[in-house]
């Protein structure tokens, strides 16, 4: 069955008309045409797909599009601003904290929900956190090195 | 080049680039300065020059100055990760004397781009770098020579640096590449002649640089195969059934009647829908029953080394010196072990995809392929269509590992596109991609060493069921040994092909095990053991790097301080790897805590890069040292997601130090692959030191551990 459902995505106030078994997923990937949220695995054990709804990260293999209703929608597109990356993109390049790139939105999306419930956090408190992101390149250590120093650079709730 | 040729030459060691085609790409190109080249002609280096003069179509890359200034690089390698993307660009930059950012890098263009083998191997950094850097000489000597005509001054009085050209006694006096290149097309080859930097003149290579595409991957705008999108373009999905190897016997898709805009396709046992959108299409393709004959198992994972050791008869030797007998009797201990190791999935998080457009006559393509010129070559063969009616397009992989150096996908999407006539896009599952991936082999290794008194190595044999020989070439000093693969056609239940660095972490782990268990019984230290019946200087340089790093403390094992160390040879580069870790003895739970790792790799372009690709290496290794495996039931593969099959995690990863033998006047060797191959060994070795127990098989699980602890 089809409904209409508005929310805010990007940044920008948006009404689409969904199907009721469709997941947030697909809607970005096709309906919005934004594909910089990955499919991955489809069973929430990749991280590759994540979101913010509501500064919540959310696996939107997962979440079903009418889920998001009123809420607001945040993809790895919707993070810079005027084109200015945001800390956490910034500190991923500066520390080269990717390799494929195929993970890396899920990465950053997850990590910046992470800082918002907690800005300061330890490395274990990182590691934790990101336990359900996998990368197959092998960039963790250097993923923490950037989320540790994105969540220095963004001390006083810059941009959070 | 065909899949099977690939596998033949993957699994041993090889020393050069291989076949070329000739197509003269030049009527496409406009105007410019361009250079073309051969990865196949190292000679050039030596200032030979082609002989074939004149000629413009014996090249496999080429690079070109613009009438901009820019450079472009057109080259058939592909970009999945392993940053070469950022290397070769480094590469050019250092020897054409442009700024980084003035390069451009086009890759894997079946159509724009010459003809390349595929990107596998550790190979483009090894084969490419050299002749890239004869070319790129070669321009700046072209561009110095017309700056001479422009300026009016003889060339010896000129320089080049950061795109422009200058009088040397007065850099006022200058022209740069654009003026230069402007109205002009200029096409060469090089002659030898044109001076190359010397390590001391560098000022990219050998600097750490940022990846060049990691802008684009961290604002999420770089394109993967599934991010293109076409004007009614369909989504598919295929039926699939249990097991490999099944036969269709009935199919009835009545239940997908009345589900809007699904279209049922089949040809034999080739069955898909097509759907606007991909998760309706997931449903359909769900609905359609299928009943098909599936083959009876021979082998699950528990027996399949049973059955591998009974079935691979087919024996070469591999290397043989002395006489195994003398050395067994030379010996005062003789130690004989099994070593084993399951199927290994590729696992990169994207999965295989391919986008298709079948177009008057002509099929595009957009696919996560490491071998975009031999996908073009089995397109064209499977469907009889010309070569130059076949166009793979430039795209990023989200990660290869070997695994889509087979386009499974490609074929499928290019049958259904010709098929249906429809643009189509084809993104298999993770159920799929763990199905049909082309898996790492399981492998059985037989070894037996003898040492005498003096704590020399006497002996050793090596037999090795289903893991090729590469990196098998013994640097240790033993006067008698032989050294066998066993393989047969056929064997194994799935498909299986290269895994990074192809067998040679699973030869790495039994022959650096076996070394440990060796040096336990002989109650030498382990470093001092290797170090002691060392043949080679650069693997001995290595070890000693390493040990160097780490602080390594001689001791006997098992230590309980958790500490290995395993050796390793691969794509021309030694390796080095010293882990540590802690084993909690009443769950076996092991967590690596440090990892040292050494490399000598001859010249090492981009230090940074090698590092990140170290770095990834081992951390991709512990999966196999500690957690992955497939299983499966014959053709019928139960691993299905990464619930069931454990990749290394956050958790799991240690500190990770990445060291290198300062060599800036040899040849660069492969930076990709060859640090994977001795995780398992150090882990399994620093298990045993840990808590005394000895596992033979990865991955080192924590009932394995378990197990041997009881022993």
């Amino acid at each position: 069955m089809k409904k209409t459902i508005q929310f805010t995505f990007n940044n920008k106030p948006t009404t689409l008309e969904v199907e009721d078994n469709q997941t947030l997923l697909w809607v970005i990937r096709t309906s919005l045409n934004m594909t910089g949220t990955k499919y991955g695995c489809g069973f929430g054990h990749c991280g590759s797909c994540t979101v913010l709804v509501d500064k919540e990260p959310t696996r939107t293999c997962l979440t079903m599009a009418d889920f998001v209703e009123g809420k607001n929608v945040l993809t790895i597109e919707g993070l810079a601003r005027n084109g200015e990356l945001h800390p956490v993109q910034k500190a991923f390049v500066e520390h080269d904290a990717l390799q494929c790139g195929f993970c890396t939105p899920g990465m950053i999306v997850n990590a910046i929900g992470l800082l918002y419930r907690n800005p300061e956090p330890t490395r274990q408190e990182i590691i934790d956190g990101m336990h359900e992101n996998l990368c197959r390149c092998g960039s963790y250590g250097r993923i923490l090195d950037a989320i540790q120093s994105a969540s220095k650079e963004m001390k006083g709730g810059k941009w959070l | 080049m065909k899949e099977a040729r690939i596998n033949e030459l993957y699994f041993r060691d090889f020393d050069k680039p291989l076949s070329r085609d000739r197509r003269d790409f030049l009527k496409k190109l406009g105007n410019g300065i361009i250079i073309i080249f051969s990865i196949g002609e190292l000679g050039i280096l030596n200032g030979c020059s082609f002989g074939k003069g004149g000629e413009e179509d014996d090249f496999n890359a080429y690079l070109r100055i613009k009438e901009d200034g820019r450079v472009d690089c057109f080259t058939g390698k592909i970009e999945m990760g392993q940053g070469v993307i950022t290397s070769i660009a480094q590469v050019l930059a250092e020897e054409l004397d442009v700024p980084l950012s003035q390069v451009d890098m086009i890759m894997g263009d079946t159509e724009i781009c010459p003809y390349d083998a595929g990107t596998w191997g550790s190979m483009t950094t090894r084969f490419f770098d050299p002749v890239l850097r004869a070319a790129a000489a070669e321009a700046r000597m072209v561009l110095i020579e017309l700056a001479a005509e422009h300026l009016k001054v003889d060339k010896e009085q000129l320089k080049a640096a950061e795109g422009v050209v200058f009088l040397t006694s007065d850099p006022k006096k200058k022209v740069d590449y654009a003026t230069l290149t402007k109205g002009k097309k200029i096409v060469r080859k090089p002659s030898g002649e044109a001076h190359q930097k010397t390590p001391d003149e560098f000022r990219i290579i050998g600097k750490p640089v940022i990846s060049l595409d990691a802008e684009i991957k961290v604002r999420g705008v770089a394109k993967y195969s599934g991010d293109i999108r076409l004007p009614g373009m369909k989504y598919a999905r295929i039926k699939r059934p249990p097991s490999h190897g099944s036969k269709l016997v009935s199919m009835d898709g009545s239940a997908i009647e009345g589900m809007e805009g699904v279209e049922l396709f089949q040809d034999g046992d080739f069955i898909f829908v097509l759907h606007d959108n991909p998760e309706n299409a997931g449903q359909a393709i769900a609905r359609v029953k299928a009943e098909w004959e599936v083959p009876e198992s021979k082998a699950n994972d528990q027996t399949i080394f049973d059955y591998i050791k009974k079935t691979a008869t087919d024996a070469e030797v591999f290397e043989e010196g002395g006489n195994l007998e003398t050395g067994r009797s030379q010996a005062d201990v003789v130690v004989e072990e099994e070593y084993f190791d399951g199927y290994k999935a590729h696992a990169s998080i994207e999965t295989h995809t391919a986008t298709a457009e079948f177009k008057d006559g002509k099929l595009t393509m957009w696919a996560s392929s490491q071998t975009p010129f031999g996908t073009r070559q089995a397109i064209s063969d499977t469907f009889k269509i010309p070569l130059d009616k076949v166009h793979m397009k430039q795209i990023f992989l989200g990660g290869g590992f070997g695994g889509k150096i087979y386009n499974q996908q490609a074929i499928e999407a290019a049958r259904i596109a010709i098929m249906t006539q429809k643009p189509v896009q084809l993104i298999w599952t993770r159920q799929e991609e763990f199905m049909y991936d082309m898996f790492r082999s399981a492998a059985v290794m037989k070894a037996m060493s003898g040492v005498d008194k003096n704590g020399k190595m006497t002996m050793w044999e090596y037999d090795i069921y289903c893991a090729g020989s590469r990196g098998c070439n013994l640097f240790y000093e033993v006067p008698n040994n032989r050294t066998r693969t066993l393989n047969k056609e056929g064997l194994h239940p799935f498909g299986t092909g290269a895994w990074r660095a192809p067998g040679n972490s699973t030869t790495t782990f039994a022959r650096e095990s076996h070394i440990d268990i060796t040096a336990h019984r002989a109650g030498i230290d382990p470093v001092e053991f290797r170090l002691n019946n060392m043949k080679e200087p650069r693997m001995k340089r290595t070890l000693e790097l390493a040990a160097k790093t780490f602080g390594w403390e001689p001791g006997v094992t098992p230590s309980g301080r958790g500490v290995g160390v395993a050796l390793g040879f691969d794509a021309g580069t030694y390796v080095a790897i010293i882990a540590q870790v802690e084993v909690d003895k009443n769950t076996g739970k092991v967590q690596p805590v440090r990892i040292v790792c050494a490399q000598d790799m001859g010249q090492v372009v981009n230090p940074h890069g090698a590092a990140i690709q170290t770095e990834g290496g081992i951390t991709m290794g512990l999966g196999y040292a500690l957690s992955e495996d497939v299983v499966f039931d014959w053709g019928k593969v139960n691993t299905s997601n990464f619930d069931d099959y454990e990749i290394t995690r956050f958790a799991t990863t240690p500190v990770i130090e990445a060291v290198f033998i300062d060599d800036m006047n040899s040849a660069p060797q492969g930076g990709g692959e060859p640090a994977i191959i001795c995780v398992g060994g150090a882990i399994a070795n620093a298990v045993f030191d840990a808590c005394g127990a000895r596992v033979f098989q990865v991955p080192i699980t924590p009932e394995r551990i378990l197990a041997a602890l009881e022993i």
